[in-house]
């Protein structure tokens, strides 16, 4: 589904983000994305959405992405961005929803089918008609979920999805990436979240793949954490006073 | 803007080309009064006044938002006193010189016509409008532009909100920006709006935007919008063209 071929990326000449990366993320995989501030999490993201472009080759259900693949790709990637401000940039919550299907073609009424469809499952009928600059933080990101979702893209990109959330909505915000069936590849640094929602995880570190394999195996693996500035999931650590130590 | 141009009445239910059309009309008709012409202006008032109370909005609330703008307007013709100096009536014994009249004219013409832009706004939505203009066979790019200005101008006072805040958590019990950081507030301000701008941009890139939006939805042209324009329109004419305020002084004096 998603597939980077030798990528190298440099936002000023001879200082690579990314130096010569390849992985690949099946159909229906659900990847962490992981690595320090700076490791090039986002910049892989906009490789991706062809927001940049690099060297190498990255692919889309085997199309490559540039120029003129863009409309086809992107209708295919949908891009959850970390501040929803600027995700949300329609009156209300509705009209957000309907942009991207509308700009794909979809008539009025599947788009208004297919926006009831989404804000029923998420739970978020409420939402429906308010204004996006009256809603609370917690309830924009689950708008802006919903936009992307109005869309039905094959593989949902997210760029910490859970940052400045409070518990409550951001188990809401987990429990709503669980039930997602599509491709998903979350970048973040809640690795707790990225625990409960992935199977697999990548970590980067200097612009290379510090580790790939599953989620369990290196989420737990505390050296490895700590040796690329990061620290074991606090649902992994066990805490000197519960643990009866 | 948005949530007025929500609101459920008789004007916010009328197709949003009779709307714009009828704005225009108010607009050049009101511009088209003599500079000395000061009785004459003064009824086209009238219009405002009858939509504020047929759609529900708040005069208050046009004159809030337009506070930063009117001061701007009521500047226009200034300085006309100073150069315009001959009489042209007198008050009991004082005498009121053509730049007073001319000048009170032009702050009338600028009132009358952000009032009207004003009702148009906060009676439709911007979307709507933008449909309305594509009817007209306005140009996509054109209409296009307006709207992302629009949606820019939300941004950029967004920011302006969030840096004055952080300004004044730091300044405590100063009145407004200190002229000696104004030139690096405006600066931030232009870098920080232009990031959002550009961060948006790339969201509605993402989401299939390419160069025109799809517009709302808009009604047929129905008789009453036909009706609503032409009444409208004759009444403007009406008050051009007849001396309401001489016709009305007229019942009271000999």
């Amino acid at each position: 589904m998603i597939e980077f071929q030798h990528v190298s990326f440099a936002y000023e000449k001879n200082k690579d983000v990314l130096h010569d990366m390849s992985f690949r993320i099946g159909k229906g995989e659900s990847v962490g994305l992981i690595g320090a501030n700076g490791a090039g999490k986002s910049t892989i993201m906009k490789l991706l959405l062809g927001l940049l472009e690099g060297e190498g080759k990255v692919l889309i259900d085997g199309t490559e992405v540039k120029k003129e693949t863009l409309g086809e790709i992107r209708a295919k990637l949908g891009f959850v961005l970390q501040n929803s401000d600027n995700q949300m940039f329609m009156p209300t919550v509705y009209e957000d929803m309907i942009f991207g299907p509308l700009n794909y073609g979809l008539s009025r009424e599947v788009v208004d089918k297919r926006v009831d469809e989404v804000l029923s499952r998420l739970h978020l009928e409420d939402l429906k008609h308010r204004y996006n600059h009256k809603i609370s933080g917690g309830e924009k990101r689950m708008g802006a979920i919903a936009t992307i979702l109005a869309m039905e893209p094959a593989a949902i990109l997210m760029d910490e999805p859970t940052s400045a959330l409070d518990p409550y909505n951001r188990r809401i915000v987990i429990n709503t990436i669980r039930e997602l069936e599509q491709t998903k590849l979350i970048a973040s640094h809640d690795l707790d979240m990225i625990l409960d929602t992935c199977d697999r995880v990548i970590l980067i570190s200097g612009g290379r793949i510090a580790a790939d394999g599953p989620a369990a195996e290196i989420l737990s693996d505390r050296e490895l954490l700590e040796a690329n500035r990061m620290e074991l999931p606090l649902s992994m650590n066990v805490h000197p006073y519960t643990s009866g130590a | 803007m948005d949530e007025l141009a929500a609101r459920r009445s008789p004007i916010h239910r009328l197709h949003p080309a009779a709307k714009l059309l009828t704005t225009i009309a108010y607009i050049l008709i009101t511009l088209s009064f003599d500079k000395y012409d000061l009785s004459g202006i003064v009824p086209m008032v009238l219009w405002p006044v009858l939509m504020f109370q047929i759609s529900g909005v708040e005069v208050r609330t046009c004159f809030y938002k337009l506070r930063i703008v009117l001061p701007l307007v009521m500047a226009v013709g200034l300085f006309n006193p100073f150069f315009d100096r001959d009489i042209l009536f007198h008050i009991g014994s004082l005498g009121v010189s053509g730049g007073v009249v001319s000048m009170i004219t032009l702050m009338l013409k600028g009132v009358f016509c952000l009032m009207a832009s004003f009702l148009l706004m906060a009676t439709t939505k911007i979307d709507s409008l933008c449909a309305a203009l594509r009817k007209l066979h306005v140009p996509a790019i054109l209409v296009s532009l307006l709207q992302l200005t629009y949606r820019y101008v939300g941004v950029m006072t967004e920011e302006l909100a969030v840096m004055t805040e952080a300004y004044h958590l730091r300044a405590p019990g100063q009145k407004g920006i200190h002229i000696s950081a104004w030139g690096s507030f405006l600066g931030q301000l232009l870098l920080r709006s232009m990031d959002r701008a550009q961060e948006l941009y790339s969201s509605m890139l993402l989401r299939g935007y390419h160069d025109h939006f799809h517009y709302a939805d808009i009604d047929r042209f129905s008789i009453k919008d036909a009706l609503y324009m032409a009444g409208c329109i004759l009444f403007f004419l009406v008050l051009r063209y007849a001396d309401i305020a001489q016709l009305v002084g007229g019942l009271f004096v000999r």
